[in-house]
């Protein structure tokens, strides 16, 4: 959105006055409007953004290995296509995303770089690794259906270009999660082997998409600041709570066990009361000590700096074109 | 200042998947298959995703189309051709030298998988198997594919490389079995030729990057190319069959031209020679194969095959 025009002999009175501009940025918050990559926008407004979504994007870029590690040897082709398209479009996701920080004023390759550093995080979800076809079903409806829960009250976020990406996303992502219920619902139907696959892997992903909603209310430091800029809408504990009830009924329709014994309807609170969250092993694993961190961080830098050479020939192609339509330098001569 | 409502279509977007996630999934995705692709309705140009290839009605002439045997046969020879392509471009997404290539070595993979199932279906129903049957059950001299397409994926300038002479090689192909006297091919192929179109756009410019990149792109560009030309001979070989299938099957050998008319113009601009070195001997539609179909397939059935009977 465009700012009125600032006048410059306006300036603040002392340190405690509110600027002009800062003023309009709580405005348009109080007024629950979106702010747009070029409005006044506090420094720790930014630094929260650039950090929520360039997470977020690689989330989706990793996201990409524990199902693309099912692609080749998917079980049927109506699968297989199913399958590609969808890790495809978690590379798709990871663009809007980082297009969306880019408006931040950081660019794709320093988020690059930050992630095979090591330095970034990304949802601790995919460093468990995939070692059944049922993970793919579980994936799909646990970590996509948890995703989803996260994710559409993101498409109301303040930031204009981070909630415009949200909808986009949102949109697949449930497709995705429909692809994943399915999957587990035909693995159920099957053979006694298929659903004891079904049932394991369910067993296996079922308390990791929990802690996708990140640490209890009381423990969770972002979260006031978050709210109150209106980047987020709701409690971590809130929307896994939702989740959860979400799930019940699905896991009868599928006839599958959630792996919680303590699971059940609480009449009074009209929730579902649940059993303790594992919050040492979140930790744990978002320390690095999960079971696939390294092999996960491993594969993306080696694509990374297995394609340098190739991302360094397009852009010296460019150069090489520009140059030529400007006539400035005909510097094709090396293969004339 | 020009302030976005709330209540406009990112509402309606929020209220509808918050519909799906919260509880109507259940029986929508219990009674619908995901067979109905992806609706990216707003994607531009060929960078969408589309599982159109799940729903196989689209492309198939449904009704009393079953193959003849010989015809069966052709059919097996281009639907393995891109089946085995298809596993092989699937290696990439993931790691792929920047995400724009992820996707778009994804959307070939999927374009060619859609045009393998049409292909591995059509030819299944004069014996009675699906086109998983034929996929998934089929041992290595029971396939039919062209060594080309058996190539490992090497470097990406091998992956490129073997791209550009299947995408010219299919478009050239396509282009004249829509006009087949085989209703089903014809059908098959004229939604083929206008994807395989964007595919040899694709190879050839990243041919004419990495040629005129880099000493390193250009060097590997010329390496990939030289590995791969051997297996070019292959294609344009007429086989007896073909003799049979006068007016339904296109006659390789005379691909050999066309194919040849429009690669050379991006060679010349790429400043590349034609590779003169080996040619290989082939055999792939007699089911003598490259040593590299062997282990693509024991990685591509063995889920299947662990389970014997189940479905998926």
């Amino acid at each position: 959105m465009t700012i009125p025009p600032v006048p410059y002999d306006i300036a603040p009175t002392s340190a405690s006055a509110v600027s002009p501009e800062e003023q309009q940025f709580n405005d348009l918050i109080a007024a629950d409007s979106r702010i747009e990559p070029r409005d006044w926008m506090p420094e720790a407004y930014r630094k929260t953004l650039v950090r929520q979504i360039s997470q977020h994007a690689h989330s989706e870029i990793i996201g990409m290995q524990p199902e693309g590690n099912w692609i080749t040897r998917a079980p049927s082709l109506k699968r297989k296509a199913i399958l590609m398209a969808k890790v495809q479009d978690e590379a798709g996701h990871g663009l809007y995303l980082y297009s969306a920080a880019q408006t931040l004023g950081i660019t794709r390759d320093e988020m690059t770089d930050a992630l095979i550093a090591g330095k970034a995080r990304y949802s601790s979800i995919f460093n468990y690794p995939s070692p059944t076809w049922a993970d793919m079903g579980s994936i799909g409806w646990l970590v996509d259906g948890a995703a989803i829960c996260n994710q559409v009250p993101l498409c109301r976020a303040s930031y204009g270009p981070y909630g415009r990406a949200m909808v986009r996303i949102c949109k697949e992502e449930s497709f995705h999660q429909r692809q994943g219920f399915e999957i587990l619902l035909e693995l159920m139907n099957g053979t006694d082997e298929q659903r004891a696959m079904a049932q394991d892997s369910v067993n296996r992903w079922y308390w990791p998409a929990l802690q996708m909603f990140g640490p209890p209310d009381d423990d969770s430091p972002n979260s006031a600041q978050s709210m109150k800029w209106n980047i987020k809408r709701f409690s971590n504990d809130e929307l896994r709570q939702r989740f959860v009830g979400m799930l019940v009924p699905q896991a009868e329709v599928l006839g599958v066990t959630l792996p919680d014994p303590d699971l059940r309807w609480n009449e009074e609170k009209g929730v579902y009361d649940m059993g303790e969250i594992d919050w040492t092993e979140f930790h744990e694993v978002l320390q690095g000590r999960g079971p696939a961190n390294a092999r996960r961080l491993q594969r993306r830098r080696d694509a990374h700096e297995n394609g340098r050479w190739v991302r360094e020939a397009a852009a010296a192609y460019a150069r090489k074109q520009a140059d030529a339509s400007t006539g400035t330098a005909l510097t094709q001569t090396a293969v004339a | 200042m020009s302030t976005p409502s709330r209540t406009d279509a990112v509402t309606d977007v929020v209220t509808d998947v918050v519909t799906d996630a919260a509880g109507g999934v259940v029986t929508d995705a219990a009674t619908h298959a995901p067979d109905r692709g992806h609706d990216h309705g707003e994607n531009e140009g060929h960078g969408h995703v589309e599982v159109d290839g799940v729903e196989l009605s689209a492309e198939l002439v449904e009704g009393p189309s079953v193959a003849s045997h010989d015809v069966a046969e052709y059919a097996l020879w281009l639907g393995d051709d891109s089946l085995v392509l298809a596993q092989q471009l699937g290696w990439w997404i993931s790691r792929a030298p920047e995400l724009e290539e992820d996707i778009a070595l994804g959307n070939i993979a999927l374009d060619l998988i859609g045009h393998a199932r049409s292909l591995l279906h059509y030819s299944g129903a004069e014996s009675d198997r699906t086109e998983d049957d034929l996929a998934y059950w089929r041992t290595e001299p029971e396939f039919r594919s062209a060594h080309l397409f058996e190539q490992p994926n090497g470097d990406f300038a091998h992956t490129i490389a073997r791209q550009f002479i299947a995408a010219n090689y299919l478009f050239e192909l396509y282009s004249r079995l829509a006009g087949s006297a085989d209703a089903t091919l014809a059908a098959i192929a004229a939604k083929a030729v206008k994807e395989v179109d964007y595919h040899r756009d694709h190879a050839a410019q990243w041919v004419l990057r990495l040629a005129l990149g880099t000493e390193e792109s250009r060097a590997r560009m010329i390496c990939g190319l030289g590995d791969l030309w051997p297996f070019l001979d292959e294609l344009f070989v007429d086989e007896p069959l073909i003799d049979r299938l006068e007016g339904v099957a296109v006659r390789p050998s005379t691909l050999r031209g066309p194919a040849w008319d429009a690669m050379a113009p991006v060679l010349r601009e790429a400043g590349l020679d034609e590779p003169r070195g080996f040619i290989s001997s082939g055999g792939g539609r007699r089911g003598d194969h490259s040593e590299n179909l062997g282990p693509l397939l024991a990685e591509m059935q063995v889920l299947a095959r662990s389970h014997p009977g189940a479905s998926w």
